[in-house]
């Protein structure tokens, strides 16, 4: 019964292994690439974890293994020894285990901070790339004025955004921290240039929330009483999912947005689409136009 | 000051003197006792109730997401808070919130310190009793206003709604979770019961660790079960009023309009704006302030039962006694320091992530150093491949899987995107279910004839071993899988989202397991009721361990010792030369030759 038990203690982390193996042919692994360039540093920190984890893993479930083999043999009949090996521990030993996982935890830990801050610290912000993104779409931004393009603001259960409106010249404003009268609402529907970084504001209106774009890896909590700038770049002008992160009440599952990712001139025509949208009070300026959608 | 409490006591139970048998005492006293023997079994009977109810509304969660709206079979009828069988969001999240509640409050914390420490603490120094044996038996009979407060809360409204963490506001203002009533309420003071029990517990241990050791029981003499025992009794000492006193800030928070938690100006349901300048953050900070250290006292004793059941079992001495106390102590001292890694996404400051990320990763130093000398115990051993052993093995091998996964979450970067994942509720299931309840498995059946003077018994240990192994590694393995594809935690359907449509057929499987794990720990406590009746007889020593526990009677009676133990040694001189048998009990005097 003993062997059963060792090749037992041996079997699951080969399974393990195996199905690690299987899952990204299956689609048991991350929904599809990371789609920013944040995102992919984010995958590679992940990757790299994975593989010092692995050998740690495979290392020491084996020499587990190998402890468990070697004492189902030290324990059949007609062994030479009729006693354990009588020992207390080995000083070199402990000091060898202690120093090399120190290093290698070390390492890992400040091969992070880079990421960290150019996602989080402000200082570290693309701010020039975010710049251009202002001059190309033609906004009217003074030095101080955010540079947030949106604010996001959860609710139990949607997420409502709040864009800048336009000048009468036809430049965007640019965003302001409190609600302008020429501001542009929507819900459930983020729509930001690509392939740039943008920054939008987050807040909450009642609970916590968690803001959440899985395929640019991108988290973070929207706070209550806080307004958190984060950025995002994605690569591709399409749409991904936007959801809910921290539990926020019964309705926390169907927080159901996206966030559409486009060109720059698609993002101010939906931006002036908007604005027609909130403007529309069908009165009859002209007769003769009324038709013509 | 210890002492005269000890002798109070001892004289105000002289009516039990003549009684040295603890099975009679227990009869005797079935429900008031300050025998530390009686007030551990008593946790121990307590939280094995507890563990079947937390395991069924487990099962409820796993229901949803592998059926999500489809009647729960059996139960859906009798539960009137299910639409006809069917689990609507609110119950799901009342669910998910008191399975957390139960596992953690009244089964993980309880059995370990509660039922564990009560029952080894003074055996294991040789002591009659604890130094306070009122107080503890107290902190055995504030479970039950905690249970009551805690079962209140199942049937006030839908149940409490803000999961085990209880972030405000969505705890702090009732019209955030309308349907839940006063359940949160009910539920914060069942924490503030339970925050008593374990204050009272900790004080105890510590006094008696520190004032009652047998004579020659020196620090570095006592066992790692003890030390750790003393380690969480610190832990818990210093970490939890803070718990208590947040969780009593939210109390009034909710009944009394404080605004300790609650920022100016949510408009919440609709309802008027909030009024005050609370902050939620400041919840996070002070609720994991205790509750990360909670992690350690969830984990801690297990590993100190772990590394003696370890020796015992392998007849071979515990490698590296000195890093063992050394690598637990820095746990406990890190993990003082580590608690802003639940809150790498909350939004503070960058800064401050940083640090906790660098202390939090340098966390699993100590522990690696643990899992070497567990191994290195095994190497060159003499195993017995008994229920006791294999649950040890169990824990150091589930052990290396949850710690593993842990760096992940502590590189900060990588929490972003896994924080709030399935990938979370791997790893901590790994840690508190693969590594302590394992240890806990194994711990049960290495005490059991100590504490009914029976053994329990081995086949259906064996089965019931298995089927929990098989069953927790098949729900809980693959949830990194759902992590990594970013599967949030809490849903009650993940399925509205078109990149997790594919992964309802892995959550069948994963519930198919959980409901094999479930069942099977019935063999457990059938195990348990059945082997104090029908189990074979043991000694005062049924494994020839060295512990001064193994020198009292098979059940000790009141007073513990009938010989006033002398300690000569540490207690894991075995296979030693110097002796011909293969263990050397702390209590056998130095051999006249030597």
């Amino acid at each position: 019964m003993k062997w059963f038990w060792c090749l037992f203690f041996a079997f699951w982390p080969i399974v393990a292994i195996v199905v690690c193996l299987l899952a990204p042919g299956n689609n048991w692994w991350f929904p599809g690439e990371a789609a920013s360039p944040l995102g992919r540093r984010i995958d590679d920190l992940f990757y790299m974890i994975l593989w010092i984890t692995s050998i740690t893993f495979v290392g020491t479930q084996l020499v587990l293994a190998y402890v468990l083999f070697k004492g189902a043999s030290d324990t059949e009949p007609g062994t030479a020894n009729e006693k354990a090996w009588f020992s207390h521990g080995s000083h070199k030993l402990e000091v060898i285990w202690s120093s090399v996982p120190a290093v290698i935890l070390l390492f890992i830990a400040f091969y992070q901070l880079d990421v960290w801050a150019e996602y989080r610290v402000k200082d570290a912000f693309p701010r020039k790339r975010m710049e251009a993104v202002f001059e190309r779409i033609h906004q009217d931004r003074q030095k101080n004025d955010s540079l947030a393009l949106a604010e996001v603001t959860a609710r139990q259960f949607e997420w409502r955004i709040r864009y800048p409106g336009f000048n009468a010249d036809g430049t965007l404003k640019a965003l302001m921290p409190d609600p302008q009268p020429t501001d542009l609402y929507a819900v459930n529907d983020l729509h930001l240039p690509a392939s740039a970084p943008v920054m939008i504001n987050l807040r909450t209106q009642d609970v916590q929330h968690s803001f959440f774009l899985p395929e640019l890896r991108i988290k973070q909590d929207a706070v209550p009483g806080l307004v958190i700038p984060i950025w995002f770049e994605a690569d591709q002008q399409r749409s991904y999912q936007l959801l809910c992160a921290e539990l926020c009440g019964w309705g926390h599952y169907k927080m159901n947005a996206r966030f559409v990712a486009e060109s720059d001139e698609q993002f101010i025509e939906y931006l002036r689409q908007l604005e027609r949208e909130q403007n529309e009070d069908r009165v009859d300026d002209a007769p003769d136009t009324d038709e013509e959608e | 000051m210890s002492s005269v409490a000890a002798t109070t006591e001892t004289a105000e139970h002289g009516h039990h003197a003549h009684n040295d048998d603890l099975l009679a005492l227990l009869k005797a006293a079935p429900f008031w006792s300050t025998d530390h023997k009686v007030i551990g079994i008593q946790f121990m009977m307590t939280t094995l109730l507890m563990l079947m109810v937390g395991g069924a509304l487990a099962l409820g969660v796993r229901w949803q997401l592998a059926f999500p709206w489809e009647n729960m079979p059996f139960f859906g009828a009798l539960v009137p808070a299910t639409a006809g069988g069917q689990i609507p969001p609110e119950f799901y999240t009342m669910l998910f919130t008191m399975h957390a509640t139960v596992m953690i409050f009244l089964v993980i914390i309880p059995i370990l310190a509660g039922a564990f420490g009560n029952f080894l603490i003074p055996l294991m120094i040789g002591a009659d009793d604890m130094a306070f044996p009122m107080l503890n038996a107290l902190s055995y009979w504030f479970m039950w206003p905690a249970i009551a407060c805690f079962g209140c809360s199942f049937f006030f409204g839908g149940g409490p709604a803000a999961g085990w963490t209880s972030y405000p506001a969505l705890s702090a203002l009732s019209q955030a979770a309308p349907g839940s009533g006063h359940a949160q309420t009910f539920w914060l003071l069942g924490v503030t019961f339970v925050g008593f029990s374990s204050m009272m517990g900790s004080i105890n241990y510590m006094t008696t660790i520190i004032n009652m050791r047998a004579p020659g029981l020196t620090l570095f003499r006592m066992p790692l079960t003890i030390w750790s025992m003393f380690i969480t009794a610190i832990l818990q000492a210093f970490a939890l009023p803070v718990l208590t006193a947040a969780g009593f800030m939210l109390v009034t928070d909710r009944i009394l309009g404080t605004c300790f938690f609650v920022p100016a100006g949510l408009i919440v349901n609709n309802a008027d704006p909030t009024v005050g300048g609370g902050q939620t953050l400041l919840w996070q900070h002070l609720f994991w302030f205790y509750s990360h250290p909670a992690v350690y006292i969830m984990l801690l004793p297990a590993m100190g039962m772990v590394s003696d059941m370890l020796a015992c079992m392998c007849r071979k001495p515990i490698f590296g006694y000195k890093p063992m106390v050394y690598s637990m102590s820095a746990i406990a001292g890190l993990g003082f320091i580590v608690w802003g890694h639940h809150m790498f996404t909350s939004g503070m400051n960058p800064a401050l992530g940083m640090t906790f990320m660098i202390s939090t990763v340098m966390i699993a130093l100590p522990s690696a150093v643990k899992v070497f000398n567990w191994i290195g115990t095994i190497w060159g051993g003499k195993p017995e491949f008994n229920v006791v052993f294999l649950n040890c093995i169990a824990f150091v091998s589930m052990f290396i899987v949850g710690g593993l996964s842990g760096i992940f979450m502590a590189a900060v970067p990588v929490d972003i995107y896994i924080h709030d994942t399935y990938f979370i509720v791997a790893h901590f299931h790994y840690v508190l279910f693969g590594a302590t309840l394992f240890g806990v498995f194994g711990a049960i059946h290495f005490w059991y004839p100590k504490m009914f003077g029976r053994y329990m018994s081995e086949g259906w240990g064996k089965l019931h071993f298995f089927l929990t192994f098989v069953g927790f590694n098949g729900t809980f393995f693959p949830m990194h899988l759902l992590g990594v594809a970013g599967m949030p935690r809490r849903y009650a359907d993940p399925y509205l989202y078109p990149y997790l449509e594919h992964f309802l057929p892995m959550n069948q499987f994963m519930t198919i397991c959980a409901a094999l794990m479930g069942f099977a720990q019935f063999i457990l406590i059938g195990n348990f009721v059945l082997s104090w009746f029908f189990g074979k007889k043991a000694g005062r020593n049924p494994w020839n361990a060295n512990g001064l526990e193994w020198a009292t009677p098979s059940p000790p009676g009141h007073g513990n010792f009938d010989i006033p133990p002398v300690v000569y040694r540490g207690p894991y001189e075995y296979a030693n030369p110097d002796t011909e048998a293969d263990f050397w009990p702390q209590t056998q005097p130095p051999n006249p030759a030597t």
